[in-house]
């Protein structure tokens, strides 16, 4: 296996909440992101997925757990690798109206960091970088946007200058936190195309981060999705492979509750029940295996004393279940 | 219970099966740079015990139709003409005569609100009083409209929580902080329903919940309307929500309404090119990846509009009469199949030949 660009190893997050009381927003993820891969996190809200994504960017800690960077400890690094690794990951947010400058026209936004880091002599060159940027985002003519300011552009096409910012130190991975859950049905998919294309021109790798399966199968239709809840992932593999064929009795509850575009079909689907309809709080975890409560598989005992292990199949796929784990290890044997 | 009879201001009586028709509605906002033209002549009717999905992108004009037919618009907007309809209820065997929401006293407004006509809003937690429980909050709305008191209302409302799937007992003395965002939405429908209206508007009535939670509110709400029967208007920009919910579906853009037809015709054959662009725009579970295309541009200045058709812009079938003509809605021949464009015949034909054309390219 190449090194992967970067690398969760039993990564936990733990927030402080009250004097003595602290709820784990992460607990235990592994996740390791190739060279040129996508990878999308779903899950409800509040289940990690955002926490997960900013401490891959190095904007949050891990309070136990490695976050390797080609294969080093972030925490180990030299100043100069550090400074690597921060170019190297860059981070889209998913508020377009929040994380732009309200007071810095487009060029503006664009040339800043082009400028800090110097990595272009003069302003004729950065101008003609920051033209070639948004181009490559697709906001053409570029020269109409460069003297406009965020408030004269749609959802949609400050995205468009969010990617383009992340663009300009030549980041090698990309973390989208819910980067088109703000932009109109009919946008959203042109905006991916244009991330898609660029992961096929760049080469970038790309953690995209959405509570929307059905876009998650879209984008990562090459790559991976890597379901979590209460804070652990509990079941990741191939895109269409999990969509098609969940195995973890959450995703598969995930699944059936989504409606389809279509009456006839959305109808006719069947609904998995779970046994409860209330998510736990982060404050008083289940023990075990946090979806026990909820689980219409439930075994009893094992699920409820015994945290899962993520076990990966030959398939490709990986899931923490204990019943799973059963199923398929008598059909192995 | 007897309801009070709102006045009525003008003697019409509508079709039998209708509850609300809206006629040439245009509703505009006043701003810097000149008037919104948020809804633009719409007409639609709304028939008992039916569930009609207004659907669009934002800016559509879809919420501000929502809130035209309550009158809770903000002061800076306009209803420059048109009319809203409303049949009451039959009572003792009489069909009072229709009135039009739009000319309502004060007085006779406050009966038709919630009385008659309830709405659910998007930010349920915006939609309730901080500090008061929501025993409270429904004593207020009961008072109010000089309904029931009590004990009988608290039972009531227990009635109404088991049917949206609520713990009665807990949720009664609840604030609603104490309450997730699934379950307030479950209350707010609940306490909409609390008077009997014939009519419930829902602003996006699953946005911004979970999965999981917007199964369950998708399930209650269609358990509710078995059960009641009443007639529901629901705003959306989830097409799938529509799919799953509703009977009929008027799709809008640009403050129009530019196709409603019923629901199995919306997706399995719709006629305008906007419908067909937006649905194979969502990507859903089972569909490949080779069948989603976008749809190109952004949607219009509400202030300057393009002339003619206002999707033109972005139409691949644009033509000359598509730039300088506005196309009305025209019947397709099918029952209650409505659709405004001049290509309506041949653009389903045309786009899939145009699709299938650049995929060989």
């Amino acid at each position: 296996m190449p090194v992967p660009i970067l690398e969760l190893k039993n990564v936990s997050r733990a927030f402080q909440v009250r004097r003595n009381t602290f709820i784990k927003a992460v607990d235990d993820v592994s996740l390791s992101i190739q060279e040129g891969e996508i990878v999308c996190l779903v899950g409800e809200s509040g289940c990690g997925k955002t926490t997960t994504g900013r401490m891959m960017v190095g904007l949050l800690k891990p309070t136990a757990g490695k976050v390797l960077f080609r294969g080093q400890d972030v925490t180990q690094l030299t100043k100069e690798q550090h400074k690597e690794y921060r170019l190297a990951v860059q981070l889209v947010h998913q508020d377009p109206y929040a994380s732009l400058n309200p007071s810095f026209t487009i060029y503006d936004t664009i040339a800043a960091p082009i400028q800090h880091h110097g990595f272009t002599n003069g302003e004729a060159a950065t101008r003609k970088r920051v033209i070639e940027l948004l181009e490559m985002v697709d906001l053409t003519p570029a020269t109409d946007f460069l003297d406009k300011y965020p408030h004269q552009l749609s959802g949609g096409q400050r995205q468009r200058v969010s990617v383009a910012r992340a663009l300009t130190v030549n980041p090698s991975f990309i973390v989208a936190d819910e980067a088109v859950s703000m932009v109109d049905v009919s946008i959203r998919i042109s905006l991916l195309n244009t991330l898609l294309k660029l992961k096929e021109q760049m080469g970038l790798a790309v953690l995209f981060i959405t509570h929307d399966l059905a876009l998650a199968k879209y984008f990562a239709w090459e790559g991976r999705i890597g379901v979590m809840y209460l804070g652990r992932m509990v079941e990741m593999s191939p895109a269409r492979y999990l969509v098609e064929h969940p195995q973890h009795p959450y995703t598969q509850a995930l699944l059936s509750a989504i409606p389809e575009a279509d009456p006839d079909v959305t109808r006719k689907k069947r609904h998995i029940d779970l046994r409860s309809m209330d998510l736990p709080g982060l404050l008083n975890l289940p023990s075990g295996c946090s979806f026990h409560p909820r689980c219409p598989l439930w075994l009893g005992e094992q699920c409820e004393q015994q945290v899962p292990q993520m076990v990966n199949y030959r398939d490709g796929s990986a899931v923490a279940c204990h019943v799973v784990q059963q199923k398929r290890e008598a059909e192995r044997a | 219970m007897e309801k009070t009879a709102v006045q009525a201001s003008r003697e019409m009586v509508l079709p039998r099966d209708v509850v609300v028709s809206v006629r040439g509605l245009s509703i505009a906002y006043q701003a810097k740079r000149g008037w919104v033209r948020a809804v633009r002549n719409v007409s639609l009717d709304v028939k008992r015990g039916e569930a009609l999905a207004l659907i669009g992108e934002s800016g559509s004009g879809k919420t501000t139709m929502g809130l035209g037919m309550v009158r809770l618009l903000p002061t800076n907007a306009r209803v420059s003409e048109g009319k809203i309809l409303y049949q009451p209820a039959t009572k003792n065997g009489q069909i009072p005569p229709a009135i039009d929401v739009l000319e309502l006293s004060t007085q006779d407004l406050r009966r038709f609100r919630w009385g008659e006509c309830a709405m659910v809003f998007q930010a349920a937690l915006n939609a309730f009083n901080p500090v008061l429980r929501i025993s409270e909050q429904f004593g207020d709305t009961a008072r109010a409209h000089g309904y029931l008191r009590g004990r009988a209302l608290e039972e009531r409302a227990k009635h109404l929580f088991e049917l949206v799937r609520l713990e009665s007992e807990r949720v009664w003395r609840a604030y609603p902080h104490e309450l997730s965002g699934g379950m307030r939405q479950r209350v707010l429908i609940a306490l909409a329903l609390l008077l009997e209206p014939q009519l419930l508007i829902l602003d996006e009535p699953t946005t911004a919940l979970d999965i999981l939670t917007q199964r369950n509110i998708m399930d209650v709400l269609k358990e509710l309307r078995s059960k009641l029967g009443f007639s529901m208007i629901f705003i959306s920009h989830d097409l799938s929500l529509a799919a799953e919910l509703a009977d009929r579906v008027a799709t809008m853009y640009a403050g129009s309404v530019v196709e409603i037809s019923d629901v199995y015709t919306t997706f399995q054959n719709p006629h305008h090119p906007y419908t067909i662009g937006l649905i194979q725009a969502v990507p859903t579970l089972s569909t490949h990846k080779d069948q989603i295309t976008s749809i190109p541009g952004s949607p219009p200045d509400l202030i300057q509009m393009p002339e003619g058709c206002k999707f033109h812009p972005r139409c691949p079938l644009a033509d000359d009469r598509c730039r300088t003509e506005e196309p009305v809605l025209e019947d397709t021949g099918a029952a209650d199949h409505k659709v405004a464009c001049w290509h309506w015949k041949t653009a389903r034909e045309r786009l899939a030949q145009a699709a299938r054309f650049a995929k060989q390219n």
